[in-house]
């Protein structure tokens, strides 16, 4: 039993961090860094975005260039920073938290994560292209996108296509290895619900990339073909349908919102306990919610295309749909409010990125209703509203909750106490940022002001002046995080095995684990998650585990 | 250490409790009024429906949003631990009534908005597009009707990379600035020559995208006298943001002098900024990547202006 806990720690060299590692804790840490690199190239193309609309005038960069910012910035945030920094989380949490010593399938894992970095350089390699990058969104709608002015076959929006559909090669790989590790490779012990939510979460998360990627894929290469080879599955002059490309582009792009949210919401249900030292309320309800919204999120993608042409009874359907999704999410901040409520709230860094996050969810969360009514949809669709409304979930809800997840488990994963000043600095700069940046942009879209424009009239000027100078808030917020992070990571005091006195299978491992983690040890699992208050152990021989892993400490 | 007994509020409590709703109630009806400054004019009829529900929707959003966060704002300040307080707090697992309670209430509140919303949709007649739209025949797809096919009632606009041409076939009309008469049910065909547009008067609080290859029938009636922005809305290439045009409201007395004035005129380029700016960028290159040529400004009776200054 001991052997375990006493195992030497994992020789700390970091040029393993450089290379091919099969190794979940190496691959995960490697998504991160790469995801985080990604999401400076893409905060700095927001920065020059919001230096373009300071003004009313397309007076700072060409309109080109400025519509290939747009593109790359969205697609870069997307596809570069927040889906491999979630990807490099499960690969931390999803193993450590099951008890299993790596993920099912380890050399898909590398292929799948090597694959990042590998279209990463195919989408900034578009920037120096003849024809530069991709300038029609994220959406890439044809017929705009079919556009190719040089003619040339090596095109940014061939790249893009390219890039994006290798990212959904890396999510399915990714994909099936999570599904498969969280199926099969659970401690003994482990039935389903005594499951963390993080890990019901990703498995609902993953589901749905599972399901609704192939649409995705399929939808690109058709674009592919009519860009580079002339078919006409979009092109209207050949009898394609331009409309149908919005079916397949949002069947997956809907839910994958939620895949990004949805693990989210496990870092939500995972910390509140922890920092209010309460059970985490109602959580057969929090875990089934996560499924209710899968089912649900496959069935609303039209409300995106409620202006594109479609019928009246669709409309009120999807409408319907999507409302209702507002009801299991609500289970879910009722949930998170029932455990604060009476607990003993402790604001740390990763409490306090948590409640900023949940304000933001609440707030974008009222806003998607509204988005969802036909009628006022109608009016702020394709507006500043949607772009507030959805960077209030992403940034303020989804990158807050990323950021709650690495100050909570930076200490597990590198052996080293990140420092609590700069975090609480790096809260503050975000939450107050973020709100400058995007909150603005809610009275810019029910005035009228349409999104993607490079030029608008003055009577914009108000409230964009206040979004940039949020967005510049923004960018400096990133600087006590990188700071933090760094420096802790070199010198930082050394991190016990459980510095919150949280609970779970990863909190019983040293820090930084082993490479096996728990090896042929597994601990059997006898109760449930979150049993804060009960004194109930979470494992058999918990307090001899915890002894040894404690004198190991002492020792070191 | 843990005591299991739930406490039960006394009356002091729920008084307070009963005045913070109270509060949050007045805060609520107070925003879902100011909510209607935050839009532009109503010029048409559509537009006192969507504020209304927008106003409705704002208000239940201000309370949900602000008893959330109370729970947040009063556990930060009451339930915080003491300091060096390493211990654990009572252990509630849930409630099941309680879960019963708030699955039941957000399913009520956002079925009762939906269904507000469906009554908004029928009433304001705006007929799934889809019942509307044809494909365009071979004459329609070579360019726009001869004068004496389109429907009479109906205006044809024309999207293009990058301007809006409208079309008033009875007087034989065509302009780059829409002028509408007051009160009166128009409907536009639209049609796109290259790829999306979205046909978007934030006044008006109605939206639609041209889509090529089809033909789209689409109705409204204005009810105010004013000029407003038509702006593109889908997203349509380099100069997409400077794609709008100037829509004119005008009693039907201005109106037919206007149509009259304008078949008079001889036919000129319309209004294209993109044009414009295309040609100066010929002139001065200044960087960029490679772009879409504009189409050439069309033909018009009218071009209009893209500097006077509009009511939304």
């Amino acid at each position: 039993m001991t052997s375990t806990a006493l195992s030497p720690e994992p020789p700390a060299t970091w040029r393993r961090y450089f290379g091919f590692s099969t190794d979940a804790k190496v691959i995960g840490i490697q998504y991160i860094v790469v995801a985080f690199f990604f999401f400076l190239v893409g905060g700095l193309l927001a920065m020059i975005i919001r230096g373009e609309l300071i003004t009313p005038a397309s007076d700072l960069v060409d309109r080109t260039v400025y519509n290939g910012l747009y593109t790359m910035h969205g697609t870069i945030m997307l596809f570069l920073f927040i889906f491999p920094v979630l990807n490099g989380l499960n690969n931390l949490l999803i193993p450590t938290m099951i008890g299993a010593p790596d993920m099912a399938f380890p050399r898909l894992n590398t292929a799948a994560f090597w694959l990042v970095p590998v279209f990463g350089i195919l989408l900034i390699a578009s920037f120096f292209v003849p024809s530069g990058p991709a300038t029609s969104g994220w959406w890439s709608y044809p017929p705009v996108s079919l556009q190719n002015p040089l003619g040339q076959l090596i095109n940014g929006e061939f790249l893009w296509v390219l890039a994006v559909a290798l990212s959904g090669v890396s999510s399915i790989m990714g994909a099936v290895n999570f599904v498969t590790t969280i199926l099969r490779m659970r401690a003994p012990g482990m039935g389903f619900f005594r499951m963390p939510v993080f890990c019901w979460t990703a498995l609902a998360a993953q589901s749905l990339q599972l399901i609704g990627l192939p649409a995705l894929t399929g939808g690109a290469v058709m674009l592919l073909l009519d860009l580079s080879v002339g078919t006409s599955f979009y092109r209207p002059e050949g009898g394609g349908d331009p409309v149908l490309y919005q079916h397949f582009f949002w069947f997956y792009s809907h839910p994958a919102v939620y895949v990004i949210i949805l693990p989210v919401f496990g870092i939500f249900s995972e910390l509140f306990p922890v920092y209010s030292r309460k059970p985490l309320f109602g959580y057969v309800y929090v875990c089934l919610a996560s499924f209710i919204i899968v089912g649900l999120g496959l069935i609303v993608w039209v409300h995106h295309m409620f202006p594109s042409g479609v019928t009246q009874w669709m409309r009120n359907l999807f409408m319907v749909t999507t409302m209702l999704i507002a009801v299991p999410t609500g289970v879910k901040v009722f949930a998170w409010l029932g455990t604060l409520w009476r607990g003993k709230i402790r604001l740390t860094t990763p409490m306090l990125f948590c409640l900023g996050g949940l304000f933001n969810f609440v707030f974008a969360g009222i806003t998607g209703v509204m988005l969802a009514t036909v009628p006022i949809d109608i009016h702020v669709s394709n507006t500043y509203f949607v772009v507030g409304h959805f960077h209030y979930v992403i940034y303020g809800a989804a990158v807050m909750g990323i950021f709650a997840a690495i100050y909570h488990w930076f200490p597990k994963f590198t052996g080293r106490m990140p420092y609590e000043g700069l975090g609480k600095l790096h809260f503050l700069l975000t939450f107050v940022g973020a709100n400058l940046n995007f909150l603005p942009m809610h009275p810019l879209g029910l005035m009228g002001m349409p999104r993607r424009v490079s030029s608008y009239d003055p009577e914009f000027a108000f409230w964009n002046v206040l979004a940039s100078l949020g967005a510049f808030l923004l960018g400096v917020s990133i600087i006590p995080f990188l700071l933090n992070m760094i420096s802790s990571w070199a010198r930082g005091p050394r991190a016990p095995h459980n510095p919150w006195s949280a609970i779970g299978l990863e909190w019983l491992l040293p820090s930084p684990p082993a490479e096996d983690n728990f090896g042929e040890h597994v601990p059997t699992v006898i109760s449930r998650p979150y049993g804060y208050g009960s004194g109930e152990p979470l494992v058999e021989h918990q307090a001899e585990i915890e002894r040894a892993l404690t004198l190991q400490e002492a020792n070191r | 250490m843990t005591s299991s007994t739930p406490r039960r509020p006394g009356p002091v409590a729920l008084a307070a409790l009963a005045v913070w709703i109270g509060l949050l109630v007045f805060i609520s009806l107070w925003v879902a009024d100011q909510s209607l400054r935050w839009l532009p004019v109503q010029a048409s009829n559509a537009a006192p429906l969507v504020d209304g529900l927008f106003s409705f929707e704002t208000g239940v959003g201000t309370f949900v949003f602000l008893g959330v966060i109370s729970v947040m704002g009063w556990v930060m300040l009451v339930h915080r631990a003491e300091k060096y307080d390493e211990s654990d707090a009572d252990p509630i697992e849930g409630n099941t009534r309680l879960e019963v309670i708030w699955t039941a209430i957000p399913f009520v509140l956002v079925m009762a908005i939906a269904w507000y919303a469906i009554q908004v949709s029928t009433e304001l007649g705006v007929l799934g597009p889809m019942e509307h739209i044809h494909l365009r025949d071979a004459g329609e797809q070579q360019g726009g009707y001869p004068g004496d096919r389109l429907p009479a009632e109906q205006v044809e606009v024309v999207a293009r990379q990058w301007s809006w041409e409208f079309r008033y076939p009875a007087q034989n009309v065509s302009s780059t600035e829409l002028h509408l008469e007051l009160d009166r049910p128009i409907t536009f065909r639209l049609v796109s020559e290259d790829v999306l547009h979205g046909f978007f008067i934030p006044a008006f609080r109605l939206k639609q995208d041209v889509i090529p290859g089809r033909a789209i029938d689409f109705s409204l009636t204005p009810t105010r006298l004013g000029r407003y922005r038509l702006r593109d809305s889908q997203f349509s290439g380099t100069w997409f943001a400077a794609n709008q045009a100037d829509v004119v409201v005008e009693t039907a007395a201005d109106h037919a002098a206007w149509l009259k004035q304008a078949a008079a005129a001889p036919l000129q380029s319309g209004l294209s900024v993109a044009s414009d700016e295309y040609a100066e960028h010929q002139r001065n290159p200044r960087g960029g990547w490679p772009t879409v040529v504009p189409a050439p400004p069309p033909q018009v009776n009218v071009p209009g202006s893209s500097s006077l200054p509009h009511d939304a």
